[in-house]
């Protein structure tokens, strides 16, 4: 008979061992999808997970598409951290992405070196508005934040939309619900000449090094992890407990608002409808994956980045639905929670207990 | 005295991951016995009791009971036999009335008959001394009460072994006498009692034989009216330890802590509300407040520490309302603070002791302007750990891997290094081994010798009589006088943990009615 049973001590090996084997099931899984899709497994995961690093383009793209998914991983780990399960960064991205649009166009006549800083400052400021809105209805009514966080989502989403299709749409742009284009002082500079990599990219390495330092150096970061894991804990040493909730979800906004400025200003140049892939759900997933440490989390943002790409690559190469991005991601979460439970927990096998003879 | 052996424990061995709670026990009880299970937390008592009781089966070894070997199938097997079983927190409905709370647990054919069963409640708590109104709600009774209705339920499904799991610590010393009276009759009529528990004094006065267990294994039996408890002791404890500390009376100085009239009413719907309470602390004394739990010594921690706010001028410290002061701004002050719980509230489970020293003594200039001084609270915590003799693998090590005693010694040790004013202790040695609460009680000591007041919230008497210079009782949020420990007897402060003392001023200790 197998049955599982508690470790007396967490198991560090399997800490890492999990991502890792998570990985390796989901590549064995998705050879089984490509089967039943009648395609060839190994064709398949080429497409998806080498093909598109052949060149430095390819490199280029997943830098970039590493940025977003860096900046909301970084700014969820601080929540994460706590035990706050903002589930949010894609609501608080599509703010800062709308607010750094309506400051870029704003000043889409000025050329000052303060143009594009200030559209970033206004991106950060709405993403953590928009999350400071979650936060304040847990501190001051108790409101579950994965609820409002999730639904604080929608409501973003279809404030772009209404931007888009009103206030900040084109008058030139034949009815195409986006805006112009940004002027040139409000774009972000590129890292690497002739690809559409930006220095956002570098906005996220830094904010995963800051969280990093954060949570290993100061005084702030460790309140929060007390706060995470052990709520009596902290009330008893005096932590406030309010406050720290506000920043943490500050931070998470400021810092996924500053990933969908960067978007607009970077690679898109303008605001338009689809500016994000799903960039703030997948976040959640590099953060688990990362175990919520800085190296961790950069590796998981380029293996997360890949599966965007790979998606993209099976569309054109094997006329695979789009789904198939999101059918890996879901996978790799799925098998990452499956074989964090064997940090807690072990296998045994265990025999029937012995029998007593006789009865009173 | 009966010698028909009722139940006999061969070789028992019960295995966890990481420990052997039980490892090869041999244990006898005869009919009518009133036998000990002595041992110190850990020790293995209650695993065995949950064996005896079939709540977990044990990976070897052999049960026989009245001559007969028996596999146990469960708790309902085990009462139909005649096990009984008295769990240290009790398990009854508080909505539902005594008599049905006892219907719950009998067979159907029983339980229908509902005059019947109250009129043979009332038969049997008559019998045994333990007046007992079958149709009160269990929420309107006292503890002692209710430990009365988990008797008779025993009683009533005639059981021939009774066991309880540390029946006297939620006991005042009165209800304590009522309790031993019951059990003694009890084992007249042939009933055997397992009376598991760590109160010597208590197993010398009632038991016929003890068995005393350490680590798991038998380490003793003997008559423990025969031998002294210092030799139980050392049985419990090995050899190594000291069993006691000796303290030197010491004249207080000034007054420190100041509490009037604090009134606090907590949210908390099992909690209790603190009445006018009022006492004051001198600088280099310990002073404790003795009571039954759940009496309002949490909210009294809670309103001293900083957790509870109360009104700004119920509390001073050397002049100062600190009332609505946070528990940040009462450490920079000098407060100190033990909670009850360790793990969870003293202490974070998962964080090392490295982190765990952060927590509270971050005001020992560890942080500097936001940045941890790592190297500072690591030198703080190795400093923790020889000072108080901490026994851990490391100071990396997690809380939750250190034993009750060391934990506690650990966090003793953290807040006394902070060099408090005041200190405020509650429950510093439950579940603690001896070794360590005499370690303990050796910090708390050289804490009033530094000059520090010292108030110790505790359940045990033993060791409030041992360390305080003046002492009361807490009841249902209100606070009897405090008096010379010189001179106050054990009967007095009894009637005070009950609620029996007067509600006036603090300063006058006229009379007590009795």
């Amino acid at each position: 008979m197998l049955s599982l049973e508690r470790r007396a001590v967490d198991s560090r090996a399997m800490q890492w061992a999990s991502p890792l084997l998570a990985l390796i099931l989901t590549i064995i899984t998705g050879m089984g999808i490509f089967m039943a899709l009648g395609k060839d497994p190994v064709e398949g995961l080429t497409f998806f997970f080498l093909t598109p690093l052949s060149d430095k383009h390819g490199w280029a793209e997943l830098g970039l598409k590493m940025a977003p998914l860096l900046l909301c991983a970084a700014g969820l780990t601080i929540c994460y951290r706590a035990k706050l399960w903002n589930i949010g960064a894609e609501g608080h991205f599509l703010m800062g992405a709308l607010w750094a649009s309506a400051a870029a166009l704003q000043f889409s006549d000025q050329s000052g070196p303060w143009v594009l800083p200030l559209v970033l400052i206004a991106g950060m400021v709405a993403g953590a508005a928009w999350a400071l809105l979650a936060g304040l209805l847990k501190t001051q009514f108790h409101c579950n934040e994965i609820l409002t966080t999730i639904m604080l989502n929608y409501i973003a989403l279809n404030l772009l939309l209404y931007a888009v299709h009103g206030p900040l749409k084109d008058p030139y742009g034949f009815g195409f619900p986006q805006s112009e284009m940004f002027a040139a002082s409000a774009l972000l500079p590129k890292l690497i000449p002739d690809t559409r990599l930006h220095i956002g990219l570098l906005f996220g390495l830094l904010a995963a090094v800051a969280v990093g330092v954060l949570f290993a150096r100061t005084f702030v970061g460790f309140q929060l992890k007390v706060l995470g894991q052990d709520e009596r804990a902290a009330a008893f040493a005096g932590f406030p407990a309010k406050r720290l909730t506000l920043l943490a979800f500050i931070l998470a906004g400021g810092l996924a608002g500053l990933a969908g400025a960067s978007e607009v200003t970077g690679p898109l140049g303008q605001l338009v409808p689809q500016v994000s892939p799903g960039y703030g759900y997948t976040a959640i997933i590099v953060v688990f994956l990362g175990r919520m440490q800085a190296v961790g989390i950069v590796l998981a943002a380029a293996l997360l980045a890949l599966t965007f790409m790979g998606g993209e690559m099976l569309q054109i190469a094997m006329a695979l639905p789009k789904a198939i991005t999101g059918l890996f991601q879901g996978l790799l979460l799925f098998y990452l929670l499956t074989c964090d439970a064997f940090i807690h927990y072990r296998i045994r096998i265990r025999r029937a207990p012995k029998a007593v003879a006789g009865e009173a | 005295m009966a010698t028909a052996q009722r139940l006999k424990l061969e070789n028992i061995v019960k295995e966890y991951p990481g420990c052997r709670a039980n490892d090869g026990v041999q244990l006898t009880v005869n009919a009518g016995e009133i036998h000990a299970l002595l041992g110190e937390n850990g020790a293995g008592k209650s695993t065995l009791m949950k064996v005896i009781y079939g709540v977990i089966q044990p990976d070897a070894g052999s049960i026989t009971w009245n001559g007969h070997p028996l596999t146990l199938q469960g708790p309902a097997h085990a009462r139909e036999l005649g096990i009984g079983m008295v769990f240290q927190h009790f398990s009854l409905f508080e909505t539902l009335t005594v008599a049905e709370n006892i219907a719950l647990s009998l067979p159907a054919d029983q339980a229908r008959d509902r005059r019947k069963l109250e009129a043979r409640i009332s038969e049997v708590s008559e019998h045994y001394g333990m007046a007992l109104d079958p149709r009160r709600y269990v929420n309107s009774l006292s503890i002692g009460e209710r430990q009365r209705v988990e008797i008779v339920r025993c009683l009533i499904q005639e059981s021939s072994l009774l066991i309880l799991d540390e029946p006297t610590s939620v006991l005042t010393p009165q209800e304590v006498e009522t309790l031993f009276r019951t059990l003694r009759q009890l084992s007249h009529e042939g009933c055997s009692i397992l009376f598991i528990s760590h109160k010597l004094q208590e197993v010398r006065d009632l038991c016929h034989r003890a068995t005393v267990l350490r680590q798991g294994r038998v380490t003793g039996e003997c008559n423990p009216a025969e031998v002294s408890t210092d030799d139980i002791a050392r049985m419990m404890v090995g050899n190594e330890t000291p069993l006691s500390t000796q303290v030197e009376p010491r004249e207080p100085g000034e007054v420190l802590l100041n509490v009037r009239e604090l009134n606090y009413r907590t949210s908390d719907p099992f909690g209790t509300s603190l009445q006018a309470l009022s006492m004051s602390l001198r600088a280099g004394e310990i002073v404790g407040i003795a009571g039954v739990a759940g009496n309002g010594q949490d909210e009294l921690l809670r309103a001293l520490s900083g957790e509870a706010l109360v009104s700004n001028d119920s509390i001073t410290l050397n002049g100062v309302a600190i009332g609505q002061a946070k528990p940040a701004v009462r450490r920079r002050l000098g407060v100190a603070v033990v909670p009850e719980e360790r793990l969870g509230r003293g202490a974070v489970p998962s964080m090392s002791l490295v982190d765990n020293s952060l927590l509270t003594a971050y005001g020992e200039g560890m942080v500097n302007t936001g940045w941890v001084a790592m190297g500072k609270v690591r030198d703080y915590a190795s400093r923790i750990v020889e000072a108080f003799g901490v026994r851990t693998a490391s100071i990396d090590s997690h809380a939750a891997s250190l034993s009750g005693g060391n934990l506690q010694k650990f966090i003793i040790g953290r807040e006394a290094m902070q060099q408090p004013k005041l200190l405020v202790a509650s429950h510093p040695t439950w579940g603690v081994d001896v070794g360590s609460a005499v370690a303990i009680h050796e910090a708390l000591v050289r804490l009033r010798d530094e000059g520090a007041a010292v108030l110790l919230i505790s359940e045990d008497l033993d060791e409030l009589f041992q360390l305080c210079g003046r002492m009361g009782a807490i009841c249902a949020g209100r606070l009897s006088p405090l008096v010379n420990t010189s001179e106050l007897t054990i009967e007095r402060l009894g009637q005070w943990m009950a609620g029996d003392f007067p509600s006036a001023a603090p300063s006058e200790v006229s009379h007590a009615v009795a």
